[in-house]
């Protein structure tokens, strides 16, 4: 069945779209991201105008992290001081995030930097969680806990303040800082930035981790709100109907994702994702060095 | 049906009339497409009829040209060129007229229907219809081919020879299908007829392309009031979220 959608004015196949929403909400029901930086190359991939494909891929990453936030704020694993925190650093960047994607539509390299944003972030998280992970599986399999780095220099900073939920007294600074820098990735790559977010919260502000993924997801959805207003505003690109349908596949198949999480270990999920990410980043940098078929685009002038 | 019914009505009507010099009558199956969630592409029927004070001549075969054209719009054209072993936009060219749909349906082989001096005159073939101002690159003609080549890929662009039926030199149809991905606009619709490639008569109307219900709503809504639409797609967005948690929570319970 295909549907018409208004704003990017292509009609798509509706079950692909839907297939498209439920195989990203399964990884996302498995490994607990968003699954931002899989729909949004997907997206292009079948057509959809880049501006749209991004500005709608925020839109989505609300609704399926609101579905999950929900039950970790029941568990009460949501650090709500360190997400407001995080938050005021997010809007900043998804502002200068909106500005410079603005700014290189104009010139003609959005593509091309969207691409090499997914390639260096997708790479070096990817890598380093593969590497991670594969040494926590030795030392899980050995029996042995891995220890805590100190974080000497994140003390040293001004403007401490307590987080009850995460057990920690740190400065404001770092999480503002780590804030910002998603914030921008979220207007530019139409990511939640979860994937940046929750390794930084664990290495860089050492929260504990049972809260690290309902805070991240909590200021997730604050962070992406903002980036879907800031798109629909500055550029009418937010398609309604297509999110829905990407929600509809989304929230279905996060559930199935669910449950084939719960079967593997998490040192064995991690290194699937890994896996997957490495995947992702090898096939759009592949797609930058080989010669492309057609080295003519066509786009709106601005 | 009903338009093969027009058909002959029209051409009954003719038959009736004074003869004057050859002229075109059209007629359409429709001249709205509606856009809806569900559109699926649209087929459309022109057909139509010659009328004429003397005898049909005898020393060229009547031929008819039939194009429809989007509403033009102005293109950027960009090409990649390999630099520091990456392929990165490099020359971009402003396409001031590029028409966001455009097919040609003619009777014979358009050259054997037009002559280049008509087609460059009455901007028929596709090559014609676009206009370029190609400033400070030396090889423009490679960017508009760039824009024909791939829009013909896309479905949006077509030669499509020898798809008009003639019917006795006098009645003439042809069917025009429209691709999923429309523009919306007046499409210029023009008929031309030729002897010797020489246009003796042209017709022009056009066919009105419009997103209707929630399509046209949605559209104005997030063009007019941005920040509504936003919040709009954020509510969808919260409550999509909250009630799959919702619904999933119950099943699991039951």
């Amino acid at each position: 069945m295909m549907i018409y959608l208004p704003i990017a004015e292509v009609a798509v196949n509706a079950f692909v779209v839907l297939g498209l929403g439920g195989m990203v909400g399964i990884l996302s029901g498995m490994f607990g991201v968003g699954g931002g930086f899989l729909l949004t190359p997907l997206l292009f991939f079948i057509g959809i105008p880049p501006a749209v494909a991004v500005a709608t891929g925020a839109n989505q990453i609300v609704a399926s992290s609101v579905s999950g936030v929900l039950a970790h704020f029941r568990r009460r694993s949501v650090d709500i001081k360190m997400g407001i925190i995080l938050q005021i650093g997010g809007i900043a960047g998804a502002i200068i995030g909106v500005l410079i994607f603005n700014y290189l539509k104009s010139l003609g390299q959005i593509d091309l930097f969207v691409t090499l944003c997914y390639v260096l972030f997708l790479g070096v998280v990817g890598g380093l969680m593969f590497i991670e992970s594969i040494s926590a599986l030795r030392k899980s399999n050995r029996g042995a806990t891995p220890a805590r780095p100190s974080r000497a220099w994140l003390h040293a900073l001004p403007f401490k303040t307590r987080f009850r939920t995460s057990a920690l007294y740190i400065s404001v600074l770092p999480p503002i800082g780590v804030g910002f820098f998603v914030g921008i990735l979220t207007a530019i790559m139409g990511v939640g930035g979860g994937f940046i977010m929750v390794p930084a919260m664990i290495y860089l502000l050492g929260m504990p981790t049972k809260v690290v993924v309902g805070t991240s997801l909590f200021q997730i959805i604050l962070v992406t709100g903002a980036s879907t207003m800031l798109h629909a505003i500055t550029n009418q690109t937010v398609d309604i109907i297509l999110a829905i349908l990407l929600l509809l596949g989304g929230v279905i198949g996060a559930q199935f994702g669910t449950r084939i999480g719960a079967l593997l270990k998490a040192e064995q999920l991690r290194i699937l994702l890994a896996a997957l990410v490495l995947l992702v980043c090898g096939k759009l940098g592949l797609d930058l060095v080989i010669p492309p078929s057609e080295v003519f685009t066509l786009s709106a002038p601005e | 049906m009903t338009a093969m019914i027009k058909y002959l009505l029209l051409a009954l009507t003719l038959l009736s009339l004074p003869a004057r010099a050859e002229e075109v009558v059209l007629g359409l199956s429709h001249d709205e497409v509606a856009i809806t969630a569900t559109f699926d592409g649209s087929e459309i029927l022109i057909f139509g009829a010659v009328k004429r004070e003397t005898p049909i001549p005898q020393d060229a075969p009547l031929q008819v040209v039939v194009t429809v054209s989007g509403p033009l719009e102005p293109l950027m054209v960009r090409r990649k060129d390999r630099q520091w072993g990456i392929w990165v936009n490099t020359q971009s060219v402003l396409v001031d007229h590029a028409p966001s749909f455009y097919t040609v349906a003619t009777s014979a082989p358009l050259s054997e229907v037009i002559t280049d001096t008509q087609d460059l005159r009455h901007k028929i073939s596709i090559r014609r219809a676009i206009r370029l101002v190609g400033a400070g690159v030396h090889d423009s003609q490679d960017f508009s081919e760039a824009v024909i080549r791939i829009r013909e890929k896309d479905n949006l662009y077509s030669l499509r020879e020898s798809t008009v039926a003639i019917d006795q030199d006098t009645l003439f149809r042809t069917a025009l299908s429209m691709p999923s991905d429309l523009r919306e606009g007046a499409y210029r619709t023009r008929i031309f007829l030729t002897r010797n490639g020489e246009v003796v008569s042209h017709y022009e109307t056009s066919i009105n392309v419009q997103k209707v219900g929630m399509e046209r709503f949605l559209y104005n809504l997030s063009q007019q009031n941005p920040a509504i639409y936003g919040v709009l797609a954020l509510i969808i967005a919260a409550i999509s979220g909250w009630g799959a948690s919702a619904i999933f929570r119950l099943i699991r319970d039951a």
